[in-house]
């Protein structure tokens, strides 16, 4: 569980031309969208102009399910930006739909954490106008 | 198509000391290195005519040429991708100098990552991250680059059964042979399993043991035609095989949206190319640099390069019998990125060429193909030298 020192700014999500859907899909509906290719419906995350497998440039932006395992994680002990307290767990998720997100777990203890545990999205309000997807345990 | 294979040769390789405090601006050390590898090929400063550092560089090109006095440069460029770039600027010298774009290129690095205002093991809360991916990593904290490679190596141990301090052995024969080279910042200091495993957890699974050392320096090397190489003064080392490599669906060390993550795709890509080009198998090998920046990357790239079978890259280096001096691979025998010095896989290349020289401080008896290797989870690198 990332816990964060109140006073200091940590990094804001980045948005660019290819990303920005995402974000605004998850502020706007307070649900997690994945881009997907139309034609031969292979999931891609980070987001991009077009599908990596056949490129076609006609994406579209479809709701997960937001459930996955834990594919790997590492747990920062060493400091290295004065917001984050250590130690804190970053996570890579693998969701139902294929792709992998990077977050952080909002409900359980770095040395919680193992490969395969089954989790699922919380959008978590981390900034007034950017939501970021976060991972609480999977009630299975 | 023909083959670059053996056409060109590195003939001069100049270095500042590497310390964790230069005292010295990097294009300062940058005109040090140059100068002390014209020297060593025993060129006139008057004789470059092409020069390849990387995109990370602050010395620039317009101001070592100013400042060396250089007349005219035909080939000049740079290479992206941190330490990914180190043996594609020897693959960018051999294309300008085989095509005839320029005749004596130095390739060069002049890095402040100790004594800088911001090093590589660390981030600068005001950065802004502007990447597509990074953008996404940053805000939940996975900030540097030992975070990044600890993904994959918690990944790779998870799905091989590997335990704590069985990477160990990469940390200590590296040291060991930082012991024995008087340049390297490591010379004096010895490190045994024990303190190994006590050294703290920088970003688990990995210690602060397993990571390379912020470094100042500068390396400079000179490439030059086979034909040309044989009337200087230095031993050449024959430039067998030198490619770059950049593999689909890959971020910049954050490559996770692949399949397996365990795997060094674009070492895996280079590697085949690089031994067919220099016509050579991995048993040919004789001595061999890995990019070392963190310890799991090490077994991984044995495995990428065909050395062993995947998942094999660990028990390789058990004990460190196999990657000793006198093993059957011996590796990074300067001390590498991780105990002689971190400039950015430029001295690796200098490693090479010593052994095919036979001057190294950990000389491996009678090497005559000597394989480099440029940094990993990145668009990467590779390089083979051959002494004849």
């Amino acid at each position: 569980m990332v816990k964060h020192e109140e006073k200091v700014m940590t990094p804001r999500p980045m948005m660019n031309q290819d990303t920005v859907e995402y974000w605004e899909k998850l502020q706007e509906t307070k649900q997690l969208h994945l881009q997907r290719c139309q034609h031969c419906k292979t999931y891609s995350h980070p987001p991009r102009p077009t599908c990596y497998k056949c490129r076609s440039f006609d994406m579209e932006w479809v709701p997960s399910s937001g459930k996955g395992v834990i594919h790997s994680y590492v747990v920062y002990h060493r400091s290295v930006h004065p917001g984050f307290k250590t130690p804190y767990e970053v996570i890579l998720v693998e969701l139902e739909e294929g792709v992998r997100l990077v977050s952080n777990m909002v409900d359980c203890e770095p040395d919680e954490v193992y490969i395969g545990m089954p989790v699922e999205v919380v959008v978590d309000q981390a900034f007034e106008d950017v939501a970021m997807p976060r991972f609480k345990r999977q009630n299975i | 198509m023909g083959t670059v294979r053996d056409k060109t040769a590195i003939v001069g390789i100049g270095a500042t000391e590497f310390s964790q405090n230069c005292g010295r601006s990097e294009l300062r050390m940058a005109l040090e290195a140059i100068l002390d590898a014209v020297e060593d090929a025993g060129l006139k400063v008057e004789d470059i005519d092409g020069m390849i550092n990387y995109t990370l560089d602050t010395a620039d090109q317009i101001e070592i040429v100013r400042s060396l006095g250089i007349p005219n440069l035909s080939f000049f460029s740079k290479v992206p991708y941190g330490g990914g770039a180190s043996c594609g600027t020897i693959a960018h010298a051999v294309a300008a100098v085989e095509s005839g774009m320029a005749n004596y290129v130095v390739c060069v690095r002049s890095i402040r990552d100790a004594s800088g205002p911001v090093t590589y093991g660390d981030f600068e809360p005001t950065r802004v991250s502007g990447d597509t991916y990074m953008g996404m990593y940053h805000p939940y904290g996975l900030l540097t680059p030992v975070s990044w490679v600890a993904m994959f190596a918690q990944r790779y141990k998870h799905e091989y059964g590997i335990k704590d301090g069985d990477l160990g052995w990469i940390s200590l024969v590296n040291r060991e042979n930082a012991n024995r080279n008087p340049k390297a910042i490591f010379h004096n200091r010895t490190l045994s399993m024990e303190e190994y495993m006590n050294s703290p957890i920088n970003v688990e699974p990995l210690r602060r043991h397993d990571c390379c050392l912020s470094t100042d320096g500068a390396v400079a090397i000179i490439v030059t035609s086979a034909e040309r190489a044989k009337h200087l003064k230095q031993r050449p080392a024959y430039i067998s095989g030198v490619i770059q490599g950049m593999s689909t669906n890959g971020e910049v060390m954050t490559s996770y949206a692949r399949e397996d993550i365990t795997v060094l795709h674009e070492t895996e890509a280079y590697g085949k190319k690089l031994f067919e080009m220099a016509d050579m198998t991995p048993k040919d090998i004789d001595v061999a640099q890995f990019y070392d920046a963190f310890s799991p990357l090490v077994p991984m790239q044995l495995e990428a390069l065909g050395f062993v079978g995947k998942g094999e890259g660990v028990p390789y280096c058990e004990g460190g019998t196999r990657i000793r001096l006198d093993g059957e691979l011996p590796i990074n025998t300067s001390g590498g990125l991780m105990s002689e010095g971190y400039l950015h896989g430029m001295n690796l290349i200098s490693e090479g060429v010593r052994q095919i020289r036979g001057t190294s401080t950990s000389q491996v008896k009678d090497a005559e193909i000597s394989l480099v290797t440029g940094g990993l989870g990145v668009p990467s690198s590779g390089l083979i030298l051959k002494r004849r």
